[in-house]
């Protein structure tokens, strides 16, 4: 479970994270909306302890984030940023084969290899496997970092916008696969996604920020609504229904 | 886990992965061991060059009091020994500081540590005068790590500089220290000793002054060990946290480390400039910036080319000497514009 109490963040006098409260039961998607600079990739920043909070406790399973060792969050708590670009030049296996240093240091047991070969594979990233970063498209880079993420096997999964650079069909095995992680693994995976209908398909809950605060909170269903829509992006949205699911049509 | 999805996901190009420069390197452990025996039979050649003949002949009777073991036991083997030492302390010094700093152009030489061991010395000198040499050397070992983490503190407070604009800073910084130390070297008649010291030379190096470099030789291998933890700092703050890596720690501990491998090697050794720079930037070019993977080739290489100088210097005006340093200098400062220009064109 991740419980965060009352959390703010402040640069200078704004407050981009303003007083939030929101507890994530163990398993399931949780998408999170909301326009740009909402603040939900600092509130996913301060939930991965990469970035301490004004005031506020972010406790996943009970551990406090920003007391817990490094190294003992790291094997429960993972975070994709929504940034990755690297300047360092290693391959792509080199990279996804970081993702298992929380449990070997570097040594990597056979275990770990398995679970590289497996998170290269769900990627489809064979084929650039022994290919430098910096000379990937940057679809192929994200992939790469996905990878990583999910080598790490973490019971909770925060990801920052994923779907960031993916083409359609990228798009729809990477929502594909952290939907079926959160329910065979039981995994609690938080992600960040702009496009609204990808978390109508594949989130069990949708929480939707604005101005640092939660505005709303609850299924897909309730959340895709043309109301609740214009009061978190201010636009009108009208909403069909295609195959028993919300679809909202936003293009213009 | 989710089997479905890999079976129907699978596209169909199979098209065979795209070889690239280091990534299908010949098996990066072959070249290594490779390289290290190239090393090890140079240096076994190195042994038995000199003004003195030696032939191994000689060392093999083994007889103390022979005029050839002596030569090869005081002045040989210490010689090679501060060669090989010294040359992959400073690489990897330099590989280190370039990964935690995040730039390819930060090395001692370009980052104080030279000028503030100058000072150091200076300062020993002139107030220390009647001071053990050990006492003198450990002053100025200190005065080079400081000023090494005064330069690198700088470099941490301005992350979006321009990649050249912080060895300048490096070297200005450098040029202000070094000026201090020639001021007070001049006006206490200390310049010629200064000079001496400070520029790179192993004629001098005998038994008694630089079993030091032991010291620097078993720091420069725990570093091995902190290798992963190195690359992931130099990956970002996030992206090191998120695997577990005490990021400030790492980064500060492993500065110090190599701001104090240096510093020794600068005080017992001298300069040998742009070895920290070339040396690691060749090496990356060619295996990439995983540094348990180049770690130890950059050391090979290091004492290598430091070795190769050296018989170099040695050979050239025979049987007069060149100090190691100008033939470093002078190749080193080809390679090292030449890397500022290929990073200039390539925009990175
Ligand atoms: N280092 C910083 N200094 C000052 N303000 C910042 C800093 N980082 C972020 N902000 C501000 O905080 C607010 C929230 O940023 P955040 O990155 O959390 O938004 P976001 O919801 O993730 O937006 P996006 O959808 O564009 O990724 C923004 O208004 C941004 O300008
Ligand atoms: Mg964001």
């Amino acid at each position: 479970m991740i419980e965060i109490d009352r959390v703010t963040k402040r640069y200078g006098t704004t407050t981009v994270v303003d007083d939030v409260s929101l507890t994530i039961p163990p398993g399931g998607v949780t998408a999170l909306v909301g326009a740009n600079g909402a603040g939900k990739s600092t509130l996913l920043s301060i939930i991965g302890r990469t970035l301490r909070p004004e005031a506020g406790t972010v406790r996943v399973d009970g551990l406090d984030v920003a007391k817990t060792p490094g190294a003992t969050l790291a094997r429960r708590l993972s975070i994709l940023r929504q940034e990755n670009q690297v300047a360092v030049r290693i391959t792509v296996r080199e990279l996804v084969e970081f993702g298992r240093f929380p449990y070997s240091g570097g040594r990597l047991t056979r275990e770990d290899l398995d679970h590289v070969d497996r998170a290269i594979e769900y990627l489809q990233l064979e084929q650039f496997a022994n290919r430098p970063l910096d000379r990937l498209s940057g679809g192929q880079r994200q992939r790469a970092f996905i990878a990583m993420v999910l080598c790490q096997d973490t019971d909770y999964m925060l990801l920052d916008e994923p779907l960031n650079n993916l083409d359609m069909r990228h798009a729809a095995q990477t929502m594909t696969l952290i939907r079926q992680m959160a329910k065979d693994l039981q995994k609690t995976i938080v992600v960040v996604i702009h496009d609204i209908n990808f978390a109508a398909f594949h989130a069990d809950r949708i929480v939707a920020m604005k101005d640092g605060r939660i505005v709303a909170d609850g299924s897909p269903q309730s959340i895709i609504t043309p109301g609740t829509l214009k009061d978190v992006f201010e636009i009108d949205v009208p909403v069909h229904e295609v195959a028993g699911r919300p679809l909202a049509v936003y293009f213009a | 886990m989710a089997a479905g999805v890999s079976t129907d996901i699978r596209g169909g190009m199979n098209r065979p992965p795209r070889a690239t420069r280091w990534a299908r390197t010949i098996d990066g452990r072959a070249l290594t061991v490779l390289a290290l025996a190239l090393l090890v039979i140079t240096s076994f050649g190195s042994l038995f060059i000199g003004v003195s003949d030696v032939t191994p002949l000689d060392v093999l009777r083994l007889d103390n009091s022979d005029h050839q073991t002596r030569v090869f036991i005081e002045s040989r083997v210490p010689r090679l020994m501060a060669i090989l030492l010294s040359g992959s302390a400073m690489s990897v010094s330099g590989l280190i500081m370039q990964t935690l700093v995040r730039n390819r152009f930060v090395a001692p030489s370009t980052a104080g540590t030279v000028s503030s061991a100058s000072l150091g010395l200076v300062v020993a000198s002139i107030w220390f005068g009647s001071a053990s040499i050990f006492l003198k050397m450990s002053i100025a070992v200190l005065f080079a790590m400081v000023g090494t983490l005064v330069f690198l503190a700088l470099v941490q407070r301005m992350k979006h500089a321009d990649i050249i604009v912080v060895p300048l800073i490096g070297i200005m910084f450098g040029g202000v220290v070094q000026a201090t130390a020639t001021f007070f070297a001049f006006k206490y008649d200390l310049l010629q000793s200064l000079n001496a010291w400070i520029n790179g030379d192993f004629s001098g190096t005998l038994r008694g002054r630089y079993e030091l470099l032991y010291l620097v030789g078993a720091l420069t291998a725990v570093t091995y060990l902190f290798a992963n933890r190195f690359t992931l700092v130099g990956m970002g703050r996030e992206f090191a946290i998120n695997l577990g890596v005490h990021f400030e720690r790492v980064l500060y501990g492993g500065l110090c480390l190599v701001s104090l491998v240096s510093a020794v090697v600068v005080v017992v050794v001298g300069s040998i400039p742009f070895l920290g720079l070339v040396v690691p930037n060749l090496v990356t070019m060619a295996m990439g910036d995983n540094l348990r993977r180049v770690l130890p080739a950059t050391a090979i290489s290091g004492a290598f080319f430091v070795l190769v100088c050296d018989i170099l210097s040695r050979t050239i005006r025979y049987p007069y000497e060149v100090p190691v340093g100008s033939i470093v200098g002078v190749g080193g400062g080809l390679v090292f514009i030449i890397l500022v220009l290929r990073s200039r064109s390539v925009g990175n």
